[in-house]
């Protein structure tokens, strides 16, 4: 099969996809270094045409010394961990009780992953208004039915409310995931446990959970990527304000609101490393897959 | 497992699994229910369940106040178009690395992976400032480009999980057969390689349906998706639930139903076939 | 016809020389075999006449044509491969008939084709289910069928018996010696089981890491091993190999005695031992003796109806028209 015909013929296949790829991830971080260099205000007069004033790492300096880095920081680190310990161990459960069998597997399947396919502009509306609005949302309701005060929660509880948005959403994908690996898991071994004298408990803790270290890795590695980078979200919200501004959105409002292209750039380049360093553990599982 | 489960613990697993299933599903099925409203019914205390007016009225305001149709044209027209961009590009490039690996296969394969780890707000401005440069900004065309780009990794790693299962064997047996390279393409590898393409499709038509970043901060009035049609309901003026609920349910509508197809396929696709 | 010629055959995966230069000649209408441990070289050598791989130096001939060059669909023979390699998305009788196609031949002829190879192989009633309907068994001869309706001038085999389980391993074994008497066509078959190569050939290539150890029939492979590794791997239980003073007694320095070679008594004889276990196999009856001239116990084979308890006396003697010897090198001393 591996002539040196079909070795070329190979490449060229493939060199469209690379060429495109390798323009998409070059171009825009180039220049992004670029900027993350330069003082670049467009508001102020600074312009490409005119060349922008080289100021080293002043942007770098500047992006972490400001009093909204280290709260933004925070931010995305409570938002991202409360969503992973939700969805984890909530998917867990739920991925042991669909493996169970009951009356309507299949419809109770498609309920559960159903929030996957809602657009996150959606999501977050809905629950924004619907939900979670102080006077007229089903909570709000709900409290006042049983005699307690509505809470506003975008403003009171902004954190909690945005991660639970987000786990809603997630849930399904940590819930499959957990599932199709629970569902992998040969029965012979739960079998031999339980010969062995393991109750269901000890079987759980010392066949179930094990067998799903992996798809849990990957689950947190992934959901980490994507939720490092939610946006919708919190735009249609809270805009960033209550404490939700997480890394990302300061990124954003730095380039679109305040158009410091300069500083936004260095915060760009933050956020890119952070995102490698993710990146890499979640490449090495994938890649040690590749090789089975 | 050759067990007979008991009737008892049955019964009490499917209660527990339809409690949890219909309380995820809840604010979907709220939000269908509240469409069909009136406004003033739609906040009533105690929430309605099924005693009110049955009404299409939201759907008719929905569609004249803000053109729905345009939205869910450019939805379609962006989502499809850079999936089928995106699988253009990915079937001969999956195909190579699947049936023709050379050392690098895993590297490349990876890197392209770690394209897709890239946090978007990172190249937002340098993006704008090549649309500005292009005349692409709030275009369906440099939407298509950039959704084909940001979701060609999954889809050559998708394509290439599936092509990698097709045995070499056969391929191997179509040739001792006296098949040519046209007639294994033709005859024995795409009759096996269909569903795979297909459930690729699907995924990703999901994926840029939904892409909530890119189609927020590129378009505008002309080229806006679905996704940027009901975040202009997030300043609200006056009641307005009803109409957010009936545009709500007409956007997830099309694409819940396309979901619920493509679950089997969802976790592959996801976890880059780290998971089977 | 179907006469296949390797002249100094060589293949190595880059640095790695899997089948250094080898010379095999295989006549018309010979079943040949080629057995040896698992990574011995034995699929290679067969990828290599089919020409699925390239050979990195050397020719192959087929019916004196330097096919060397020639594409695999080119050169005329079929092959059946471990995994049946069906194509799963079409009927039995489409699989059948995929040669055919290939080759050209019009609806009526493949018809009638595919209905000839069908009846010979009990496939008849299952022309229009799909792979994945069939038992194993079934798949196997779909196989087969696709390779004989193509007439080829070889058939190969890559250890196609390998996924049946073992009654119906014993059945085809028999339908593929009788399919070959009735077509009189070469046979190139691949197995790691001495047994299926032992029934089945005509001719046995026994290899060793890409290395001819022995050519031969059956009956000469199991009489006259050329040396330790063929007379070792040959015969079922293992021959056993006794070195040390015993071997030296003979001016040898190895030398090999089969289990059903040895007289067992529990009165007289060459060798004292000790049973160890006893395996009944109906039949026959297979000791294992623990003795003083071998670490290792000697296999002894016995009528089905002598038992013996552990740990009982007996004494063992070779009969020496079958004893064979061996040199420092391992060759048969003659």
């Amino acid at each position: 099969m591996a002539t040196k015909h079909s070795r070329s013929a190979a490449r060229l296949m493939m060199a469209p996809a690379v060429i495109l790829l390798l323009g998409w991830m070059l171009v825009p971080l180039t220049m992004t270094l670029y900027f993350s260099f330069k003082r670049y205000l467009p508001l102020r007069g600074d312009s490409l045409e005119n060349g922008l004033q080289w100021v080293g790492l002043e942007n770098y300096a500047r992006f972490i010394g400001s009093s909204a880095f280290w709260p933004s920081v925070q931010a995305t680190l409570v938002i991202v961990g409360g969503v992973l310990l939700i969805t984890v161990v909530f998917g867990i459960f739920l991925a042991i009780l669909l493996d169970q069998p009951f009356w309507g597997q299949g419809i109770v399947r498609l309920l559960v992953i159903a929030p996957f396919f809602v657009m996150p502009t959606v999501s977050a509306l809905v629950w924004k208004n619907m939900f979670m609005d102080p006077v007229n949302g089903i909570l709000a309701h709900l409290w006042r039915f049983f005699g307690a005060e509505p809470v506003s929660w975008l403003s009171d509880a902004s954190v909690q409310s945005i991660i639970l948005i987000v786990s809603w959403q997630w849930l399904p994908f940590a819930t499959l995931i957990l599932l199709t690996a629970i569902q992998s898991l040969d029965s012979e071994q739960l079998e031999a446990a339980e010969m062995d004298g393991a109750p269901p408990v000890k079987r759980f803790w010392f066949i179930i959970l094990p067998h799903l270290s992996r798809a849990i890795t990957i689950v947190v590695l992934i959901q980490t990527i994507f939720l490092l980078s939610i946006f919708a979200e919190i735009f249609v919200t809270t805009g960033g304000a209550f404490g939700t501004r997480t890394l990302t959105y300061l990124i954003f409002q730095r380039v679109v609101d305040s158009q410091n292209i300069g500083l936004g750039s260095a915060g760009g380049v933050y956020a890119i490393i952070l995102a490698n360093i993710v990146a890499i553990f979640l490449m090495r599982i994938v890649g040690s897959n590749l090789d089975r | 497992m050759a067990r007979a489960v008991t009737t008892r613990r049955k019964v009490i697993t499917t209660a527990a699994a339809w409690a949890v299933g219909l309380l995820i599903f809840f604010p979907i099925y709220w939000t269908i229910l509240t469409s069909f409203k009136t406004e003033a019914q739609a906040i009533n205390d105690p929430p309605l369940f099924f005693n009110f007016d049955w009404t299409l009225e939201n759907y008719t305001l929905v569609q004249q106040r803000s053109d729905y149709m345009r939205f869910l044209w450019n939805s379609v027209i962006i989502a499809g178009g850079s999936t089928l961009l995106g699988i253009i590009v990915a079937v001969p490039a999956a195909w190579s690395m699947a049936f023709v690996p050379s050392k690098r296969t895993k590297d490349i394969l990876l890197w392209m992976l770690s394209t897709k780890m890239l946090p978007a707000v990172g190249v937002l401005y340098p993006i704008s400032l090549l649309f500005v440069q292009f005349n692409l900004l709030d275009t369906r065309f440099g939407l298509i480009i950039v959704l084909m780009l940001i979701n060609l990794p999954i889809i050559v790693w998708m394509l290439y999980t599936y092509f990698k299962e097709i045995p070499v064997d056969i391929l191997e047996a179509a040739r001792m057969d006296g098949a040519g390279l046209k007639e294994e393409i033709l005859y024995v590898l795409t009759p096996m390689a269909v569903p795979g393409i297909a459930s690729t499709i699907l995924l990703n038509f999901i994926l840029a349906w939904n892409e909530a970043f890119w189609t927020l901060n590129l378009t505008a009035a002309n080229a806006g998706p679905l996704t940027a049609f009901i975040a202009s309901y997030s300043s609200p003026e006056g009641l307005f639930f009803a109409k957010l609920s009936a545009a709500s349910t007409m956007a997830i509508a099309p694409i819940l139903i396309l979901g619920w197809f493509s679950q089997k396929q969802l976790v592959r696709g996801l976890t880059f076939g780290a998971v089977k | 016809m179907g006469r296949i010629v390797l002249d100094k055959v060589k293949k190595s995966f880059g640095e790695v020389t899997v089948i250094p230069p080898l010379d095999l000649e295989i006549n018309d209408g010979e079943f040949v075999v080629f057995v040896g441990p698992s990574g011995c070289g034995k699929s290679t050598l067969l990828r290599l006449i089919a020409g699925l791989e390239d050979v990195s130096d050397g020719v192959i001939q087929i019916d004196g044509k330097d096919a060397t060059d020639v594409p695999p669909a080119k050169r005329g023979l079929a092959m059946v491969f471990q995994s049946y390699a069906l194509y799963p998305h079409m009927t039995v009788r489409k699989n059948i008939a995929f040669p055919l196609r290939m080759a050209g031949l019009d609806q009526a002829e493949q018809n009638k084709r595919v209905e000839q190879a069908a009846a010979v192989l009990n496939l008849t009633d299952y022309l229009e289910r799909r792979p994945g309907q069939l038992s194993g068994g079934q798949r196997q001869r779909v196989a087969i069928g696709r390779a004989i309706v193509r007439e080829p001038a070889a058939f190969l085999f890559d250890e196609p018996l390998s996924n049946l389980d073992a009654a119906l391993r014993v059945g085809m074994r028999l339908e593929i010696s009788e399919l070959h008497k009735r077509l009189k066509t070469t046979m190139i078959y691949v197995t790691h089981d001495q047994v299926e190569a032992m029934t089945m050939a005509d001719k046995i290539v026994v290899l060793q890491a890409g290395v001819i150890e022995q050519v031969g029939s059956p009956l000469e492979l199991y009489s006259r091993p050329r040396n330790t590794f063929v007379a070792g791997f040959i015969g079922s239980p293992k021959m056993n190999l006794i070195g040390g003073a015993e071997a030296q007694k003979h001016n040898a320095q190895t030398i090999g005695i089969r289990p059903e070679h040895i007289e067992i008594s529990t009165t007289e004889g060459m060798w004292k031992g000790t049973v160890g276990v006893s395996e009944h196999l109906g039949s026959d009856t297979f000791f294992h003796v623990q003795t003083p001239i071998s670490e290792e116990p000697l296999t002894v084979r016995a009528t089905g109806e002598m038992s013996l308890g552990y740990g009982a006396d007996v004494y063992l003697t070779p009969r020496p028209e079958f004893l064979h010897r061996f040199d420092a090198q391992g060759l048969r001393i003659e």
